[in-house]
């Protein structure tokens, strides 16, 4: 038997003002997921140092600031240029989201590369001591983050210079972003902990 | 007709195994996680009743103690890890976006990829029995035990990466039922006309959000130290075992709830609709399950009220224990209250519900009891909290899901199970259970204590085992009885109609089975109880601005659905759902591939797994056309 009565029709009005895309909610819950994970292992972090008696262990320097400082500078200022790129692509300009874009990774590229570096040089290995497992486990994370992150940029980038975004459209661009600066948020966190706590005694 | 015709051709999937492989319909999905699941279900009670039949009686040797440690701690992991959270999802993904009105999840390609992690992650757990190494060192996994020095060999390395891997599954899908019931609703359909189970599945999900994280970093921390011999739970190194008690309680405690509060939520649908008349309290019982959900993030050192903390910090988790009764008593008078002014209906479902009553309420008592400090000192690692954990674990998770299968496989299938077979298999259950698992509480108070592969003669624990055995095979046996039901029903059951239990919710306001584009037209919601308001359920239209063309069927005949605006409810975009894809299995696979990578220790393996799913990522990252139309 099929049902003869039609259903009453609502007419519907749409919403005044767009809310953030479907994406732009994803990317929200994932960061809040991973900043969970982040803020996990500062918290195992305090726990080992509660629990060991000397902090880094005999035999493990402080870590030395030298060059942390200013690449982690380099890393929080990457934020500008990839914040300035979706100002840019929000007017329409092509031009400047490109090279926000560019500049962006390229920040990120050298924060990399000092990360590799710095483990090289650290004297300690992640099997010595629950300090240097922490230690690498977490900042390696970290820096994986990063990885995933020029992975993005790079999908964006060729996006970006086949003009696929317009002011109207460029949800991944807001997604990335909003990703990118997650990221550089994390190491506002981690490096502190990491690399400043240990000095305080 | 016409359109019917063309309706079908744009939104079916490819016949045969390649549409098998590369659907994205959350129907087709949410009912594969619920059969995988089952898969799981029985494999893992029959193990259970193994361990049964061993422990019948004193001094027995049905299988030894290397055997029985490894039957129960496959037993937990495949019930929590492959049964348990992965069969809500299922539910979720099938009923949620019936119940929000929508054409299908926010993120349909990641809905098959969590499909897909976590059948692989069930495979590689499953093939730890085929190498001979399945995980033998209890689903909790304690350090230092578990460390390499104590547990040489793969089987442990097989739970950290089958429990790590399948936590991406949770995790994407958590995800997925979030941004679907922010972003999806159907016009009308306000945060305060969500049906209970939606708002539970939320909740579900958010908690899963945040606590997950914790085990995932337990179980990844845990095989750092095993495969490449870090020392965070490493004692001599610096680590500390009591660490990863902390990193596992902090997910193992919301976990409690994470599958309670779906569960509580199939039953606020269930009972409504066998009494006839609305949840009493429906504003109460949805604060009570986001109250849970955030007590049970402050809970978690009542499983560690024996390793030796300070006394502050034991009363104040002891409190906190306490205090989630009360969120759950609201629940309970309110299930209570909504029967007392209705006329209840014994319905199979029905009955599954009124089980799972008693049992919770059994369940929550034992849960206060072990709070007490004091008491749970005396019971703590004895059959008391095998008993405990029983309850609320199986009874109040497993009854619910039964119920809900017999509530909405008329939906899922268009047939409907034999009633009277429910009403045995449901009373066998019943009765199976309660013999099996009170007992329990007993044997614990008589000193038994858990995971010990046999006992002596004369120390007053046999006859109580044998009953324990009995009503364990009285479960298995009514539990085997719906399968086969259900079975039958699958190609034999009377056709079940639009709307079988003249229920409220919109997924009885389609065919049964649904189509592939669910609704044509978006239905229109003016109240909590759609089709106890108005039958037909009203439909939406506009005058087709950009914004809400999706809500017809030219809509449907687009592959489209409509986004709605978090509040309101009014539609602000369209979103167009992905045809099917080879992506998501593709990722997943590859996923799969650095996990065996990491267990076999072959790092060309896991280096060729990593770019699997980093190109299978890329490729998925690219296709997404959001910004191209």
């Amino acid at each position: 038997m099929t049902v003869t009565t039609r259903p009453r029709v609502i007419e519907v009005q749409p919403a005044i003002r767009r809310g953030y895309s479907t994406a732009w909610w994803g990317m929200v819950c994932m960061i809040a997921t991973e900043g969970m994970i982040f803020a996990i292992l500062i918290a195992s972090y305090f726990f080992l140092r509660a629990t060991n008696k000397q902090w880094p262990p005999p035999g493990v320097e402080v870590p030395n600031l030298t060059l942390v400082i200013p690449f982690s500078l380099v890393l929080w200022g990457s934020s500008i240029p990839v914040f300035r790129a979706e100002h840019a692509i929000r007017r329409g300009d092509q031009r400047g989201l490109r090279i926000g874009l560019l500049v962006g990774s390229l920040m990120g590229l050298a924060f990399v590369a000092y990360t590799i570096k710095d483990f090289q040089d650290l004297h300690f290995g992640w099997r010595d001591h629950a300090y240097g497992s922490i230690f690498y486990i977490t900042v390696g994370l970290h820096a994986t983050h990063v990885v995933i992150g020029l992975l993005m940029s790079l999908i964006v980038q060729i996006k970006a210079w086949q003009g696929k975004f317009s002011a109207e459209r460029h949800v991944t661009v807001e997604v990335f972003s909003l990703y990118w600066h997650f990221v550089d948020a994390v190491w506002l966190f981690v490096f502190p902990v990491f690399f400043l706590s240990p000095h305080i005694r | 007709m016409d359109e019917r015709h063309e309706l079908e051709r744009v939104w079916s999937d490819a016949p045969g195994i390649p549409g098998f492989l590369s659907t994205v319909d959350h129907k087709r999905l949410g009912i594969r996680y619920i059969y995988t699941s089952f898969f799981f279900f029985f494999v893992a009670g029959l193990i259970a009743l193994v361990m049964r039949a061993q422990l019948s009686g004193p001094n027995q040797h049905v299988v030894g103690p290397t055997t029985y440690n490894e039957l129960f701690t496959v037993h937990g992991t495949m019930m929590i890890f492959l049964f348990n959270t992965p069969i809500l999802a299922g539910f979720g993904n099938y009923l949620v976006p019936l119940q929000l009105g929508t054409r299908d999840m926010a993120f349909p390609r990641l809905n098959a990829f969590s499909y897909w992690v976590f059948l692989l992650a069930g495979l590689l757990m499953c093939s730890s029995f085929f190498v001979g190494h399945p995980p033998n060192g209890g689903w909790f996994a304690y350090t230092p035990f578990t460390n390499k020095e104590f547990s040489p060999g793969l089987n442990m390395d097989f739970w950290g990466l089958s429990v790590m891997f399948v936590g991406i599954s949770s995790t994407v899908g958590a995800v997925n039922f979030i941004v679907t019931i922010f972003k999806l609703r159907a016009p009308g359909m306000t945060l305060n006309r969500m049906p209970v189970f939606v708002w539970a599945m939320l909740v579900f999900s958010l908690m899963i959000l945040f606590a997950l994280p914790a085990i995932t970093l337990a179980s990844g921390l845990l095989e750092t130290d095993r495969i490449f011999g870090t020392s965070l739970f490493v004692p001599a190194g610096g680590g500390s075992a009591l660490l990863y008690q902390h990193l596992f309680w902090f997910w193992g405690h919301p976990e409690v709830y994470i599958l309670f509060v779906p569960a509580a939520g199939m039953i606020s649908m269930i009972i409504p609709v066998f009494t006839g008349r609305p949840l009493a309290g429906y504003v109460w019982v949805v604060t009570a399950l986001v109250a849970i959900a955030f007590i049970s993030f402050g809970v978690w050192i009542h499983h560690m009220f024996a390793t030796g903390m300070p006394a502050l910090a034991l009363a104040a988790f002891s409190g906190a224990s306490l205090l989630i009764a009360i969120p759950s008593g609201v629940q309970f008078f309110a299930w209570i209250s909504t029967m007392w002014r209705g006329v209840v209906r014994l319905s199979t479902p029905m009955l599954f519900a009124l089980g799972f009553l008693l049992i919770f309420l059994l369940g929550g008592i034992t849960g206060v009891m072990v709070a007490v400090l004091p008491f749970d000192w005396q019971a703590t690692d004895t059959y008391f909290i095998v008993a405990h954990l029983h309850y609320v674990l199986n009874g109040a998770v497993v009854f619910p899901i039964f119920g809900a299968m017999y509530y909405w496989l008329p939906k899922f299938w268009g047939r409907r199970p034999s009633e009277r077979w429910g009403r045995v298999s449901f009373w066998v259950m019943f009765v199976g259970f309660n013999l099996s698992f009170f007992p329990m509480h007993i044997l614990g108070i008589l000193g038994m204590p858990r995971r010990i592969w046999t006992y002596p003669s004369g120390v007053g624990w046999t006859g109580i085992n044998q009953l324990v055995t009995i009503g364990g095979g009285l479960f298995g046996l009514g539990t085997g009885i719906s399968l086969v039901n259900w079975a039958w029903a699958r190609f034999r059951g009377e056709p079940a109609g639009e709307d079988p239990w003249n229920a409220d919710s919109l997924e009885w306001a389609t065919t049964s089975p649904p189509e592939h584009w669910n609704f044509t037209s978006i239905p229109a919601v003016i109240g909590r109880h759609p089709l106890w308001a108005e039958k037909p359920v009203p439909v939406s239209a506009s005058a087709s601005p950009d914004s809400t063309f999706a809500l017809g069927p030219e809509g449907a005949l687009a592959r489209q659905t409509p986004i709605t605006n978090g509040i309101e409810t009014a539609p602000e975009a369209t979103m167009t759902i992905p045809h099917e894809t080879y992506l998501p299995l593709l990722t997943a696979l590859g996923i799969a591939v650095f996990f065996l990578g990491l267990l076999v220790n072959g790092v060309v393996v896991g280096v060729a797994g990593v770019a699997l799913a980093a190109m299978g990522l890329m490729w998925w990252a690219w296709r997404t056309d959001v910004d191209l139309r």
